[in-house]
């Protein structure tokens, strides 16, 4: 069966939160050498919460896609709230197969999530 | 001709996959079953080690290890199969390279050469040595056509788009290195010329080729092509992988530092001193990887079985035809990397199709079990040069038919339906 299900191209060609963020509190920029994507990820937090998230760059379908879902999933929760999500619970709300090649481009935004909530 | 359902048959991979359409032979090839019954025969018949052993399995399997060096020394066209080291790839050959002679001959202030289209294992090991010894690392340039713009011509030229090789070369120039075929753009570089342009101005630099993409697909003469080393890996023409090759001069060789220190590589140990092994023997370290370097002789005894004038014929009608029906089918939609002239490159073509990216491209093709390469192909300065972050890559070797392409171009045609924007 086919990875590209409507749901993913659907994220991937109208992403979600594809913005920058007024104000951001934190920034990052990360890269997945091996096919060359390139993620900005900016949020804004607030009382402890993630009020604003957004994410910029270039990637395949997948990369696009599991950082729009994800920028989605995780608006208005706590740290705690994020740091509970384990990569199971990413690659769920992609809900595909993936081999582990393209497992790295699923899971690049959730790497610049976590460099974030960190700094 | 070639018959590429008759070659098909050689190939057991074909029995175990029938369906598979394998378009990624410059990442590696396939191999034909001679190739897999050669190493078959070693560890069923004389699996003993090599150099050593006083009893007759060690000794045929010395006999068969020494021969494979006559059958690449004659395939290479070399002065003697002295200069055939056996090595684990092409990659290593360069590494033992930068970290012989270049620690010997490149001092702070001189100079490497190279160009922006070769693959990392022929870059990362020279910018590192340059690097650590202070020196200059220059890196020359393509044009727009994806060739190297140099004037090789030997009278000054008034084209301002030719770069004169003195302004590259001078006495300062330790190593030139460089690749004959690239694997992302399949640019065919003319070696021989650049090499002996730059060595009329420096006949002191050593002249290294990166042949790894060339080897498959053409008869290589090292005494024509006038360098001082040349690199290949056995897995890209139909051999074992772990096994890579690097000709050296022999008078080269002979005055250059080992490698690696270990077993098989002595002439003599004591408390006090070590004294080396002459060369071949003082760069093979190590047991070697035995069974893989018998068997390259049967990949090259295949190869020159169908013969290169054939291969070559075979790969140009596959790469002609391929990029016609990818231009016809997609027009603007698609961008092809490399010279625009069929004749003036190997047998694969690198793309990038609007709007999919390599690794979509790559997965879709997959789900119709045809195999290509996607990523930056271990070029990333060349990229970077092209201004993009990835491309798509198609390679052809003597199993492929025009269907092949065929099937690609569905495949593709599907990736764009998939990812054509819903209004």
């Amino acid at each position: 069966m086919s990875i590209y299900a409507d749901l993913i191209l659907d994220h991937y060609q109208y992403p979600r939160n594809n913005k920058t963020i007024n104000g951001a509190t934190a920034k990052v920029d990360l890269e997945n050498p091996l096919c060359g994507d390139k993620l900005h990820m900016e949020i804004l937090e607030k009382d402890g919460k993630i009020e604003e998230i957004g994410f910029t760059g270039e990637g395949c379908a997948i990369s696009i896609a599991s950082a729009s879902m994800l920028t989605e999933h995780v608006k208005g929760k706590s740290k705690k709230e994020l740091l509970a999500i384990r990569t199971e619970d990413v690659l769920g709300l992609l809900n595909i197969e993936l081999t582990p090649n393209r497992m790295k481009c699923a899971l690049l935004s959730w790497e610049a999530l976590l460099k974030l909530v960190k700094i | 001709m070639i018959d590429p359902k008759q070659i098909k048959k050689d190939f057991p991979i074909f029995k175990n996959h029938p369906s598979l359409t394998y378009l990624d032979s410059a990442a590696t090839s396939l191999k034909p079953k001679s190739v897999i019954r050669k190493i078959t025969e070693y560890y069923e018949q004389y699996s003993a080690n090599i150099h050593r052993g006083i009893y007759h399995l060690s000794e045929k399997a010395s006999e068969e290890y020494e021969d494979a060096r006559k059958v690449v020394a004659l395939f290479l066209h070399a002065s003697s199969a002295n200069e055939i080291i056996f090595t684990r790839n092409a990659t290593e050959g360069i590494n033992l390279l930068a970290s012989t002679i270049g620690v010997t001959n490149v001092s702070e202030g001189e100079e490497i050469v190279t160009t922006v289209m070769e693959h990392h294992a022929n870059f990362v090991p020279w910018q590192q040595r340059a690097f650590d010894a202070g020196a200059d690392f220059k890196v020359i340039d393509i044009d727009k056509n994806s060739v190297l713009p140099l004037n090789l011509s030997g009278h000054h030229s008034k084209s301002k788009k030719l770069v004169s090789m003195s302004d590259i070369i001078s006495k300062k120039t330790k190593v030139l290195a460089i690749g004959l075929v690239s694997n992302t753009l399949g640019t065919i570089n003319p070696v021989k010329k650049i090499i002996a342009a730059a060595k009329k101005i420096n006949p002191q630099l050593v002249a290294v080729v990166d042949a790894a993409q060339a080897v498959p697909h053409m008869k290589i003469d090292v005494q024509d092509l006038g360098c001082d080393f040349l690199v290949f890996s056995s897995h890209k023409m139909l051999g074992p992988t772990g096994v890579g090759v690097l000709w050296g001069r022999h008078e080269i060789l002979e005055q250059m530092p080992p490698y690696q220190y270990g077993g098989d590589m002595i002439h003599t140990v004591s408390l006090s001193e070590t004294t080396f092994a002459d060369s071949p023997h003082k760069f093979e370290a190590g047991t070697p990887h035995i069974a893989g370097v018998i068997a390259l002789k049967e990949a090259i005894a295949y190869l020159e079985y169908v013969g290169f004038s054939n291969i070559q014929k075979h790969e140009h009608a596959l790469t002609q035809y391929a990029m016609d029906s990818l231009l016809k089918t997609f027009n603007e939609n698609i961008e092809i990397f490399g010279p625009s002239d069929p004749k003036k490159r190997a047998g694969l073509v690198s793309f990038q199709l609007k709007g999919v990216h390599a690794h979509d491209i790559a997965q879709i093709l997959d789900e119709q079990d045809i195999a290509v390469r996607a990523g930056h192909h271990c070029t990333m300065p060349l990229h970077a040069r092209l201004g993009i972050p990835a491309s798509t890559r198609a390679s052809f070797y003597i199993y492929n038919d025009l269907q092949d392409i065929d099937k690609l171009i569905d495949g593709l045609k599907e990736a764009s339906k998939v990812f054509s924007k819903k209004s």
